[in-house]
């Protein structure tokens, strides 16, 4: 890990297949329970929001839409004073809401709404039942993840100030059963003050000072990390925690932060590797050889590449990232084969077209695409999938694995050749 | 500023997009920032299209504001016509670039493009789904069916156009299959259909007809009032939905084209096989008889499948209401018909609200009052969009036509309890399987009895005479959370005695709330203040006659 390796990037602008950051909130609401996210947007905001989160969810969702209308835009309503109506009518049905993000939206960005201000006023007024803050979800500033960098990023000035000695702080929404996971290795290596970024209730919001370490669990924290450091909050650079190396090189950075004995570390998680590498043997028949094609989705493209190429052996043919943080991916792309083909942003047409060339046994797309593509006679996996579901650490390397083998699988049975690829892949 | 949870309706230029989805030889240039493409995914998921819908977005981001996004859409729409090469553009704004202003029309007509580009003017800050898909419709056919005084063909026999259906459309896909067959059946020839799989071309021979089919009013009302408006051409109003409705439909398609009606319709009912009819009069579907039924969905679906309801399987319909405001008069005077007061809302709470104070025993909705249902524990089929990938059945399953009448006795009849399990769970409602807290075997193990108390603030209204206690009811619902909607009835200090209170649990939940107050309400007009078992069937015997 020295000087960042030379590896060419190709730079697209074009028609962006991906979603804004408002879709974050999908997960976001469920990581911290007592949050409620209200989008100040349009119809299309609402209906982004409901489409992508499966088109619908089944509670009382703890996120909501104010809809500007044309008497706001035409200045007969004052946009302020609606939102604060909007706001008072929310939290009067929701009681049990201990903090409130209004979430920016392209239109009230381009109308220059001050939702900083907004969250300043209402806050006042609820506070301490409510605290209220404001982050950007907009399509023009954020893409997909960058949603939750925001939101986390919002955050991070309401963390207290701490003065304890030094603690190790998780950065970024991981399911609870990973998280969970994660922190019990740690603590079995013997890090004793480990906090977690975002918390699953809001006023277990961790504190930050300068004895805090911080690793990133997510590749898409760039605007968090950076008010982080600014905390005095020091960052461990570590790959990140898909696979069986990318976990371990996580936790290894942190041991070596805390002085964790190598031997420690290596019997804590020789366990766990040893059951990763079983599950992971089960899927490798199937998927190493096979070629795959990335479009680009989330920003765990390139980690998920290095874990698909090293530890299942399969050809990385284009691995297309929404934005590229060379910084926090610098290990990932060390590990990344030499010559394999990054782009950074799309342009949809251009790229669909290198795809059809290329004929990937494997295409990793967002939904819009994925069918099209199956029509087409191609393997498709969602990539929306892979932010969904629990895929980090050593004991869902292997659901993890399976994810990428299922397209493989499924149509290998309903083709009438299930059969033999049953065998392979039991 | 609105409060909006879910909608029922997206954004108008979504409707475009089913109008673009629907046609061939279509393209849409969208100015649009990063992230509205999730659009694309309600066709290629939701509808399962094994295309990309013909769309273009520009895709701004927040560094292009400062610079020229014009430019962007500028290139974006000639690109798009090299790489796609359609008959025609279509061009527009989605709700952040109707903000910027660039005016895609003005744009798209200084590139000069080698074919015809329609721009469309959808005011997202005001109108919805429904409202983009029938504008966009309307200035689709407006560009390009031109009356031509040169050349009228002649009309050779009865010759119609069929209007309407759309992508993402509620089984537009099936309804036009049955609805082609029903105009075969009685001789009338289709000319053209449109929006769906139409190219500009064809909507250009629109003029060759002499009569529209409007299958939907929400997508199609406004270009047929245009035809009728600017070549003649009249149009049918009636929603061939339900055995009534498709007859009515037949006669008055016969008499614009000038055939027989009443033969039109002994044409129509001989080529198809209609069950429902004869379902619904068999003994075994006596136990349909005054159902209480809540519809909800867009107009022409509501107020078809009230009809259906009440006149064709005897259900008593308790609610009926639309999200589509543009059509609130339409549903307003079906409610009037069957007494009640239409629900006009685009509201889920409100929604919700009604539906648990109108205790229906059967919810006829969108994918929004399903859940609405489950959360209710009452039984549910959907009957309108907004869709899911659930209304995409793989099956011929249309709701217009005599087969459509098959299908909705089918699914509105299927998630009800049998009529024999309905007699049984009311004669054993307390047998340690079979009582009141178990669910019933149909909904399968994971449908428990837990039914999220939903608070219902109401005032005391006089109860229709006909329902205050249902003879053979089920009790598949728990008896606690009844309760705590019925306590803000009682309007004077009346105490139930404990023998009145277990009797009053045996009644099912969804009449137990009228139960309760009508008993209470009897109670105290005879000045009673404790309420017994006897005074529970007094009140029953009062109001039942």
């Amino acid at each position: 890990m020295n000087a960042p390796i030379a590896i060419e990037v190709l730079r697209e602008r074009g028609q962006r297949e991906v979603f804004c950051g408002l879709t974050g909130i999908i997960w976001l609401h469920r990581k911290i329970q007592d949050a409620f996210f209200l989008v100040v947007g349009s119809r299309t905001c609402a209906h982004l929001i409901q489409s992508a989160a499966g088109v619908m969810i089944f509670a009382e969702p703890r996120f909501a839409t104010a809809i500007i209308d044309d008497r706001d835009l035409a200045g007969l309503a004052d946009a302020n004073e609606e939102l604060d109506r909007v706001v008072d009518q929310l939290l009067a049905r929701r009681p049990d809401i201990r903090l409130l993000f209004l979430v920016g939206s392209c239109p009230s960005e381009v109308i220059k709404l001050d939702l900083s201000r907004a969250a300043e006023r209402l806050g006042a007024r609820y506070l301490p039942q409510v605290r209220v803050l404001n982050y950007s979800g907009s399509g023009i500033e954020t893409t997909f993840t960058q949603g939750e960098d925001a939101c986390l990023a919002s955050l991070v000035p309401q963390m207290a100030q701490s003065h304890e000695a030094a603690q190790l702080l998780i950065v970024g929404s991981l399911a609870d059963v990973v998280e969970d996971q994660l922190v019990g290795l740690l603590t079995e290596m013997g890090i004793e003050q480990v906090a977690c970024l975002p918390p699953r209730r809001a006023g277990d919001l961790p504190a930050v000072g300068p004895h805090t370490r911080f690793l990133l669990a997510q590749p898409f924290l760039a605007d968090t990390a950076r008010a982080l450091e600014a905390r005095g909050a020091r960052p461990l650079p570590a790959p990140f925690p898909l696979g069986v190396e990318g976990t371990r090189g996580w936790l290894a950075a942190a041991a070596a932060a805390f002085d964790v004995a190598p031997e420690r570390l290596d019997a804590v998680v020789e366990a766990p590797i040893a059951r990763a590498r079983a599950a992971l043997a089960r899927h490798k028949p199937l998927l190493e050889g096979k070629r795959v094609f990335f479009f680009p989705d989330s920003q765990l493209e390139i980690p998920l590449a290095r874990f698909l190429a090293r530890e299942l052996s399969m050809q990385l043919v284009e691995v297309g990232t929404p934005y590229l943080h060379r910084a926090h991916l610098q290990q990932e792309i060390e590990w990344l084969p030499e010559g394999v083909r990054l782009v950074e942003g799309q342009d949809v047409d251009l790229q669909l077209a290198r795809c059809r060339e290329a004929r990937p046994d494997l295409v990793v797309c967002g939904l819009g695409l994925a069918n099209p593509l199956e029509a087409e006679g191609m393997t498709t996996k969602w990539s929306i999938e892979l932010v969904f579901t629990p895929i980090q650490g050593f004991e869902q390397a292997g659901d993890l694995a399976e994810l990428f083998a299922r397209p493989f699988v499924r149509r290998a049975l309903i083709s009438g050749a299930g059969s033999t690829t049953r065998g392979a892949a039991a | 500023m609105k409060l909006a949870l879910w909608t029922y309706e997206g954004p108008p230029h979504v409707g475009a997009m089913r109008i673009a989805t629907a046609m061939r030889g279509v393209h849409y240039v969208l100015h649009a920032p990063q992230g509205d493409t999730y659009a694309d995914l309600l066709f290629t998921m939701i509808e399962r299209r094994a295309e990309r819908p013909p769309v273009t977005y520009t895709t701004f981001q927040a560094r292009d504001l400062g610079g020229d996004t014009a430019e962007l859409f500028k290139n974006a729409a000639r690109d798009a016509v090299a790489r796609f090469k359609p008959q025609a553009l279509m061009v527009g704004a989605s709700c952040t670039a109707e903000l910027i202003q660039d005016d895609p029309g003005g744009l798209a007509e200084a590139l000069a493009l080698p074919i015809p580009v329609v721009p469309l003017e959808l005011p997202s800050y005001q109108k919805k789904e429904n409202w983009g898909a029938a504008e966009t419709f309307y200035q689709m056919v407006r560009a390009f069916a031109k009356k031509d005084p040169g050349a009228t063909p002649p009309v050779v026999g009865p010759r119609c156009n069929v209007l309407g259906p759309t992508g993402l459309g509620f089984r537009h896909r099936d309804d036009l299959v049955e609805v082609q067959r029903l105009l075969a059946s009685i001789g009338v020839e289709v000319s053209v259909v449109a929006p769906w799989q139409a190219t500009p071309a064809d909507l250009a021979r629109l003029p060759e007809a002499s009569f529209n089919v409007v299958l939907y009013p929400e997508t199609a009302g406004l270009a047929a009032s245009y035809l009728k408006r600017t070549l003649g051409q009249p149009h049918t109003r009636t929603i061939p939905i339900g055995v009534r409705g498709t007859e009515d439909f037949v006669r008055e398609v016969a008499e614009l084209a000038g055939l027989d009606p009443e033969a039109a319709v002994a044409r129509a009912r001989d080529a198809s096989t209609g069950r429902s009819a004869w379902y619904s009069a068999s003994v075994d579907a006596t136990y349909l008889t005054g159902k209480r039924v809540f519809i909800f969905g867009d107009a022409s679906h509501a107020i078809a499948a009230a009809r259906v309801a009440a006149d064709e399987l005897g259900f008593k319909v308790v609610g009926l209401g639309t999200y589509s405001r543009e059509f609130a008069r339409e549903v307003r005077e079906a409610a009037a018909r069957h007494g009640i007061e239409a629900l006009i809302s685009d509201d889920y709470l409100e929604v919700e609200a009604a539906v648990a104070s109108a205790e229906p025993e059967l919810v006829l909705g969108t994918q929004m009052e399903r859940h609405i249902a489950k959360r209710l524990s009452i039984p549910c089929a959907v009957i309108s969009a907004p869709v899911h990938v659930q209304d995409f059945p793989a099956r011929y399953s249309p709701q217009m036509g005599f087969e459509g009448a098959n299908v909705l006795f089918d699914t509105w009849v299927h998630p009800l309890m049998m009529g024999l399990e309905e007699h049984l769970l009311g004669m054993f409602r307390n047998d340690f399987e079979f009582h009141a807290d178990a669910a019933a075997s149909h909904l399968g193990a994971g449908a428990g009895p837990a039914r999220p108390a939903i608070p219902v603030a109401r005032a005391v209204v006089a109860p229709p005479a006909d329902i205050v206690m249902a003879a053979v009811p089920p009790a598949n619902a728990p008896p606690a959370t009844v309760r705590a909607e019925a306590d803000a009835a009682a309007p004077v200090a009346l105490s139930w005695a404990p023998d009145a209170e277990r009797e009053l649990g045996k009644i099912p939940f969804f009449v137990r709330g009228k139960a309760r107050r009508n008993t209470e309400r009897f109670a105290a007009e005879q000045g009673l203040t404790v309420i017994t078992r006897t005074t529970l069937y007094e009140a029953k015997a009062h109001y039942g006659r």
